[in-house]
C-alpha cells in the first residue's frame, strides 16, 4: 500500500535512519558523560564514543580521525572554514576564490570576508552548472589564501570537478576547501585522492541527525589550522569550542558507517528510480533537466516545466509529494533561485523548476504515483496558461511587451 | 504555508477557464504580469451590447495557486455586473475574500489590474478613452 504523504525532498533534510536512532539513545539518558570530563567513567563512556565516532566519519571520507572536527552542522563548518581561515593566513593573503552558485552560508561567510577588508572573486558558472577551470586558474594571484568551492550543489546536484580544482589549489600553492554537505554519504569522497585541505558537512542530509556535522581539517601535507571563530574551553583541538553533543555525535558516526556500507546499493537503486522519474517528466513537452546530466548526484533531478509557474504546480500534489521549486512564489525575496539564474535560466524557466531530491527510502511505487500526479498537474495547468496558449499558437513570448514590474 | 479552503477550491475548481474571441468589437482583453515575474494573467470579458451587462468572463494564468484563485473569483465577480461596476472591484476584497496572507496580496493586485485592464481595451475598442490607472502595485 502506497502510503501519503511522499517524501522526495532529500537535498532539504533526509528521514533519520532508525539504526541512527537506536545507536544514540543511550547517549541521551545512560550514557549521558560530558566527553571532557576526564576523572570519572561517565565522562570516559562519552569520550570513547566520540572517539568511535571521529573514526566512523573519518572512514567514510578517507581522512585520519584526528582531522575531523565536530561542528553543529554545515553553516557552521562553512563559517569556520572560511573565516577561520581568512583570519589563520592573514599574513599571506586576503583573496578567496568562490562560485556563485554556491550555498548562501558560503556566499554570506564571503560577504563577511569583504566587510572584513578581504577580497573575494565569485567565479561564474557554465550553462551545465560546473565552474571553467581556466577561470579559477587565471582569478589566482599572489595575494590568494582560499578555493572554496563546493562538492555539489544542492539545487542541481551538479558535481565540480573537484580533483582538477585541487591540482590547481597545490599548484598555486592556495588551500582547497569545499562544501561537501551534498556529497558526503552519498558518493564516493576522499580527502586525499580528491586533494582536499579542509570540507565541511552535515549529519541530517546523510539520514543522521539535524544540528550536527563536521569539518575536516587537513593535518599533513600541508598541515592546515583555522582560528577558532567561538571562544571557549578549546575543545576539538582548539578549533571549535563547546560541550560535544555527544548523542548527536554518536549518530553522525554511525550515518557515516551506514552510507559507507549501503553507498553502492543505494545509488544502484535511487540513480535507476530518478531517471524513471526523469524519463517519464521528460516525456512532456517543453520540459528541460536543469544542470549537467553527466556530472550529478545520482539522486537529484531539477527539471523546468516550461509556462506553468513552479509553486501554482506543487499545489496540485503537494499534500501527498513533497518537493521543492526554484520559483520566486515560494520564497519570501520573491525572487526565483539565485542558483538557476547563475545556471544562465531566464527567470521565466527558473519560475518553472522543480526538484526532486530522491533517498535511501524512496520506493518504486512512489515514483509510479510522482510520475502520473505530476504529469497531470502539468497538463491541467498548461490548459490554463495564457502563455502556453501563446507557444501554441506560434507567439513569440518575447516579442510582447510586459508589464514588468 | 497552508493555503485557505477557499483558494484551494478555486485552484482545483478553477471557474471560467478559457479563452473569448478578442477580434470581437464587444470582448475586452487584458494581458497583465510578466513571465519573469513569475505571473502572467490574461482575463477577458464579454459585454451584451444590449443591456451592457458583462455577460461572459475568462481567466487564463500562470502563477501560483493564489494568482490562479484570485483570477478564478475576479471572473465570478465579473459576469452580471455593468462594466462601471466591474471597475470598482478591489483587489483587497479578493484578499479577504480568499484569505491571502500579505506575501501574496500582489496576486490580487494582478487580478485588480487584469480587469481594468480588459475594461480599458473594450473602452478603446468602443471609441471611448482609457481610464488612467493608478499604479497600485506592491512588488
Ligand atoms: C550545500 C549546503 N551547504 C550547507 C548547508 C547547511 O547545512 P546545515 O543545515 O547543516 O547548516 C546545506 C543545507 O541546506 C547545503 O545544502
Ligand atoms: S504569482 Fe507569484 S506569488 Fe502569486
Amino acid at each position: 500500500m502506497l502510503k501519503l504523504p511522499i517524501y522526495l525532498d532529500n537535498n532539504a533534510t533526509t528521514p533519520m535512519d532508525p539504526r541512527v536512532l537506536e545507536a544514540m539513545i543511550p547517549y541521551f539518558t545512560e550514557k549521558f558523560g560530558n566527553a571532557a570530563s576526564r576523572n570519572h567513567p561517565f565522562g570516559w563512556e562519552g569520550e570513547e564514543a566520540v572517539d568511535y565516532a571521529r573514526e566512523q566519519v573519518a572512514k567514510l571520507i578517507g581522512a585520519d580521525p584526528k582531522e575531523i572536527i565536530f561542528t553543529s552542522g554545515a553553516t557552521e563548518g562553512d563559517n569556520l572554514a572560511i573565516k577561520g581561515v581568512f583570519e589563520m593566513y592573514a599574513s599571506k593573503g586576503n583573496h578567496i576564490i568562490t562560485a556563485t552558485t554556491e550555498h548562501k552560508a558560503v556566499l554570506d561567510a564571503c560577504k563577511h570576508i569583504e566587510k572584513l577588508g578581504g577580497e573575494v572573486t565569485y567565479l561564474e558558472v557554465k550553462p551545465d552548472g560546473l565552474i571553467d577551470l581556466a577561470q579559477l586558474e587565471a582569478a589566482i594571484k599572489p595575494t590568494t589564501i582560499l578555493i572554496a568551492i563546493m562538492y555539489a550543489n544542492n539545487e542541481v546536484g551538479v558535481i565540480q570537478p573537484v580533483k582538477e580544482i585541487s591540482a590547481i589549489a597545490k599548484r598555486h600553492g592556495v588551500l582547497f576547501f569545499t562544501d561537501g554537505t551534498q556529497a558526503v554519504g552519498k558518493i564516493p569522497v576522499d580527502v586525499n585522492k580528491d586533494g582536499i585541505d579542509l570540507m565541511a558537512f552535515s549529519g541530517h542530509k546523510m539520514y543522521g541527525p539535524k544540528g550536527v556535522g563536521a569539518i575536516y581539517v587537513r593535518r599533513k601535507n600541508p598541515r592546515v589550522k583555522v582560528t577558532a571563530q567561538m571562544d571557549g574551553g578549546g575543545h576539538e583541538r582548539g578549533m571549535r569550542s563547546g560541550t560535544l553533543n555527544v548523542p548527536g555525535i554518536v549518530g553522525l558516526g554511525k550515518a557515516c558507517e551506514l552510507c559507507m556500507l549501503d553507498m553502492e546499493a543505494d545509488t544502484k537503486r535511487i540513480s535507476a528510480m530518478r531517471d524513471k522519474l526523469e524519463n517519464a517528466l521528460l516525456k512532456l513537452e517543453e520540459a528541460y533537466v536543469n544542470g549537467s546530466k553527466e556530472h550529478r548526484l545520482p539522486h537529484v533531478s531539477n527539471i523546468s516545466f516550461k509556462y506553468v509557474e513552479g509553486e501554482g504546480l506543487m499545489m496540485g500534489f503537494n499534500k501527498n509529494i513533497a518537493v521543492s521549486s526554484g520559483s520566486a512564489c515560494t520564497s519570501a525575496s520573491l525572487e526565483p533561485s539565485y542558483v538557476l539564474k547563475a545556471l544562465g535560466l531566464g527567470d521565466d524557466l527558473a519560475h518553472s523548476s522543480l526538484r526532486f531530491g530522491l533517498g535511501r527510502f524512496t520506493t518504486e511505487d512512489q515514483i509510479d504515483y510522482t510520475i502520473e500526479q505530476v504529469s497531470n498537474t502539468v497538463l491541467k495547468l498548461r490548459e490554463m496558461s495564457p502563455l502556453w496558449e501563446m507557444f501554441k499558437e506560434g507567439i513569440d513570448l518575447n516579442s510582447i511587451e510586459w508589464a514588468h514590474h | 504555508m497552508a493555503y485557505s479552503e477557499k483558494v484551494i477550491d478555486h485552484y482545483q475548481n478553477p471557474k471560467n477557464v478559457g479563452t473569448l474571441d478578442k477580434s470581437k468589437s464587444n470582448v475586452g482583453t487584458g494581458l497583465v504580469g510578466a513571465p519573469e515575474c513569475g505571473d502572467v494573467m490574461r482575463l477577458q470579458i464579454e459585454v451584451d451590447d444590449a443591456t451592457g451587462l458583462i455577460k461572459d468572463a475568462r481567466f487564463k494564468t500562470f502563477g501560483c495557486g493564489s494568482a490562479i484563485a484570485s483570477s478564478s473569483l475576479a471572473t465570478e465577480w465579473l459576469k452580471g455586473k455593468t462594466v462601471d461596476e466591474a471597475l470598482t472591484i478591489d483587489n483587497m476584497t479578493i484578499v479577504e475574500e480568499l484569505n491571502l496572507p500579505p506575501v501574496k496580496i500582489h496576486c490580487s493586485v494582478l487580478a485588480e489590474d487584469a480587469i481594468k485592464a480588459a475594461i480599458n481595451d473594450y473602452r478603446v475598442k468602443n471609441g471611448m478613452e482609457a481610464l488612467k490607472l493608478d499604479d497600485k502595485v506592491v512588488h
